[in-house]
């Protein structure tokens, strides 16, 4: 199926793909002018998580390693963000600094530790670390606040409002978006790929796997931390669940809905999983169920998630 | 009933009284319905109590035909998945999108604080019935955030220590769960017991969601305490109270349980372990005043069950809620002056059948019930005063800015005093 999905990207028209990003990112744009303020923080929710399911993507999509662990490599960072800002006073940015390399640093803990696994034990051992990073945010009260979490006004006046925020977050989203579409495009990028595809093959071209796959899931921990810190300055607040299992599992879930192997997917995941969640809930109280639902024939109709299956139709046409 | 349901009730129950009245209105704003949003834990570990909380909130309105000073009231009921991001998002959906004119609610601490940090920069008056964390009311309060019909975690557990020390309890250990309600009500227990006179032997804290208590009702039993306070919720304070019997300590060591071990919605599901357990709350569902009878009564018609500290409290602050804006004639868009009269309220029917008001922190002072866990004639266990403290208010009897200066309690703060 991954070799499907990666030939499939590959036969799409690198210039009507820009086009189409160009005209996605004018109507984000626009978008706020048409909306209410709740609607616009809905849609600067959706971007935050874009990224961060962006990111696990990165791994999963392109290095064939699922995480579920990158729940806690966000949360990292949004907890050090408010811990530095709140505790220290430090200022935002140097406070934004620090949070992505904690993250980064803790992606490099969890890579050195799983790298050599895959598949199902590669899953179970990143849940494993994630669920320590967890434990720890929720019993060493006297530094992440236990169950209550951290709290603090830290987003500055400036960006304060709904409308400026979003703006904000959009920069940021296009700036990583692009980043990360040039980091699985790089030739290092690519030997990641190579290593989902046949890992056997790349260590007898001369390949250092290991080394491979761990600055991979070291990157997609940077970007997953970035998401993180935009997380700190969108809530002004964080708590255990943050860091915990099921922001994990629903990162993954976008990147899933969306289209594993296909980058801007997780964006689409994101969106629909969030939507869906505002959506039905606002007229019952069983949305979890429904969305379980969506899942449940996500995965039976269309496995390749939402742009896969369209990729794989537009290539089947020309085909 | 969902909120669907009800808005239709309301709007059917209202629509005919309000046509009449319509023409007499003047201003548009006056006569625009009342928008409250109710924020519970309709999913997640708590939907239980989330369910008594709308429960108990709508019962009020349904009383009054979801209408007062003249004015329609709205209750828009969101679900805060007990997680507090969700209950941020969902915070924000009601005042953004639904434009409420307040909020109340939530169940959860965390989500209470997420909540209150929330509208600390929108303005938006938010009422907790339920959230219990010391500093929404002291160190750490916001002018519009108020405690209408709530109670502060260590309030409760100060006259509870001094009444243990008076049944000659000198020795005790506690046990508690492992997060900051626990810390709290522990540290108030802990704080007051040791000024007395009495000591803290050793204090256990376990993981929330803990299934197996053998390990720390070994310890518990080999400490040759004279008793034991206990703070336990939801399904641990069953597992806890079901352990403790079989192990064979009931009768033999004295539990003192923090109030929400022995609330109603726990005693309900459980036998004989419960019974004779102690606890101090300001609510009793069977004690004897009038208004109190009735509203257990009514309650139980309606609902099938006695109510427990969730339905209970969300009525009485809808009671609170109303009072108010019947005095101010119905104008809740002048914001400082609902609050201001919220503040000043000194709510005379509620449940309780007793005044109750706030303290200047925005906390209520009230009478407190040493409780205790009793069986009544149709076999359905209850809560029956044994006797009462008057007028305890968050600080004991403690001067506020004195003890605010002391840090909050937690893990390693629990007020201890030595020697």
């Amino acid at each position: 199926m991954s070799t499907l999905l990666s030939s499939a990207a590959r036969t799409a028209s690198p210039r009507s793909a820009l086009g189409l990003l160009v005209a996605i990112i004018a109507v984000m744009a626009l978008m706020p002018t048409f909306l209410p303020t709740y609607h616009v923080s809905v849609l600067t929710q959706i971007l935050i998580f874009g990224v961060f399911a962006m990111s696990i993507d990165i791994l999963a999509g392109y290095a064939g390693r699922t995480s579920l662990g990158h729940g806690a490599i966000f949360g990292t960072a949004t907890y050090v963000v408010l811990y530095t800002v709140t505790q220290y006073g430090l200022p935002l940015w140097a406070a934004i600094i620090i949070s992505v390399l904690a993250a980064t640093v803790l992606a490099a803990i969890f890579a050195a530790l799983a790298i050599r696994t895959t598949g199902v034990y590669f899953l179970l051992l990143t849940l494993a670390l994630g669920m320590i990073v967890w434990g720890i945010c929720l019993r060493w009260s006297v530094v992440t606040g236990g169950e209550n979490g951290i709290r603090g006004d830290i987003r500055p006046v400036e960006i304060g409002d709904a409308l400026s925020f979003y703006y904000v977050t959009l920069v940021c989203t296009v700036v990583l978006t692009f980043a990360m579409w040039r980091f699985i495009r790089s030739p290092f990028g690519l030997t990641l790929s190579g290593i989902r595809d046949s890992a056997g093959r790349m260590r007898s071209l001369g390949y250092d796997v290991s080394l491979h796959l761990f600055l991979g899931f070291v990157m997609s921990g940077f970007f997953a931390g970035l998401a993180g810190a935009l997380y700190a300055l969108f809530n002004n607040f964080v708590s255990p669940s943050t860091v915990a299992l099921t922001q994990s599992v629903t990162g993954l879930l976008m990147a899933i809905v969306g289209g594993v192997g296909t980058l801007f997917g997780a964006l689409i995941g994101s969106f629909v999983m969030i939507t869906l969640e505002n959506f039905v809930s606002y007229y019952t109280q069983r949305w979890p169920t429904v969305l379980g639902l969506v899942f449940i024939f996500t995965m039976i109709f269309a496995p390749a998630g939402v742009l896969g299956t369209i990729r794989a139709l537009r290539s089947r046409r020309r085909g | 009933m969902d909120r669907r349901t009800f808005l239709k009730t309301t709007a059917a129950a209202v629509g005919g009284a309000g046509l009449g009245l319509a023409p007499m209105r003047s201003a548009f704003a006056q006569t625009a319905p009342i928008k409250i949003g109710l924020l519970a834990p309709l999913t997640g570990v708590i939907a239980a109590g989330g369910k008594e909380v709308v429960e108990g909130f709508q019962m009020y309105w349904q009383e009054v035909n979801g209408e007062i000073a003249g004015r329609k009231v709205e209750v828009i009921v969101e679900d805060d998945a007990s997680n507090p991001d969700t209950a941020l998002q969902k915070a924000r959906r009601l005042v953004e999108q639904s434009k409420v004119d307040f909020l109340v609610g939530n169940i959860l601490a965390n989500t209470g604080l997420a909540v209150a940090n929330y509208v600390k920069g929108t303005g938006t008056p938010y009422f907790i019935p339920v959230i219990a964390a010391d500093d929404l009311t002291q160190r750490q309060r916001i002018p519009h955030v108020i405690r209408i019909a709530g109670y502060s975690a260590s309030q409760n557990s100060r006259p509870f220590a001094d009444w243990a020390f008076k049944q000659g309890y000198r020795k005790v250990a506690t046990i508690s769960q492992d997060y900051t309600f626990g810390h709290e009500q522990c540290g108030g227990f802990a704080q007051t017991f040791t000024e007395l006179g009495g000591t803290i032997v050793q204090q256990f804290w376990h993981p929330l969601n803990t299934s197996d208590f053998s390990p720390y009702l070994g310890q518990l039993a080999g400490l040759g305490v004279d008793a034991v306070f206990a703070m336990e919720t939801g399904a641990d304070a069953t597992r806890f109270a079901k352990q403790f019997a079989s192990f064979g300590l009931k009768g033999k060591l004295p539990i003192l349980a923090a109030q929400n071990m022995t609330d109603q919605s726990v005693i309900r599901t459980l036998g004989p372990e419960a019974e004779g357990l102690v606890s101090a709350a300001h609510f009793c569902e069977g004690a004897q005043e009038p208004a109190t009878v009735k509203f257990v009564n009514d309650y139980e018609k309606k609902f099938g069950i006695l109510p427990s500290i969730y339905g209970f409290s969300h009525y009485s602050g809808a009671m609170w809620l109303a009072e108010s804006i019947k005095k101010i004639g119905g104008k809740i868009e002048d914001r400082d002056l609902f609050l201001k009269t919220v503040r000043e309220l000194e709510l005379t029917g509620s449940p309780l059948g007793k005044a109750v008001k706030l303290d200047q922190y925005g906390n209520p002072i009230y009478d407190i019930y040493i409780r205790k866990v009793e069986k009544r004639a149709d076999g359905k266990l209850w809560n029956v005063p044994v006797t009462t403290y008057p007028g305890v208010s968050q600080f004991w009897k403690y001067d506020p800015e004195t003890y605010m200066k002391q840090p909050a309690y937690s893990r390693d703060f629990q007020g201890i005093k030595k020697g």
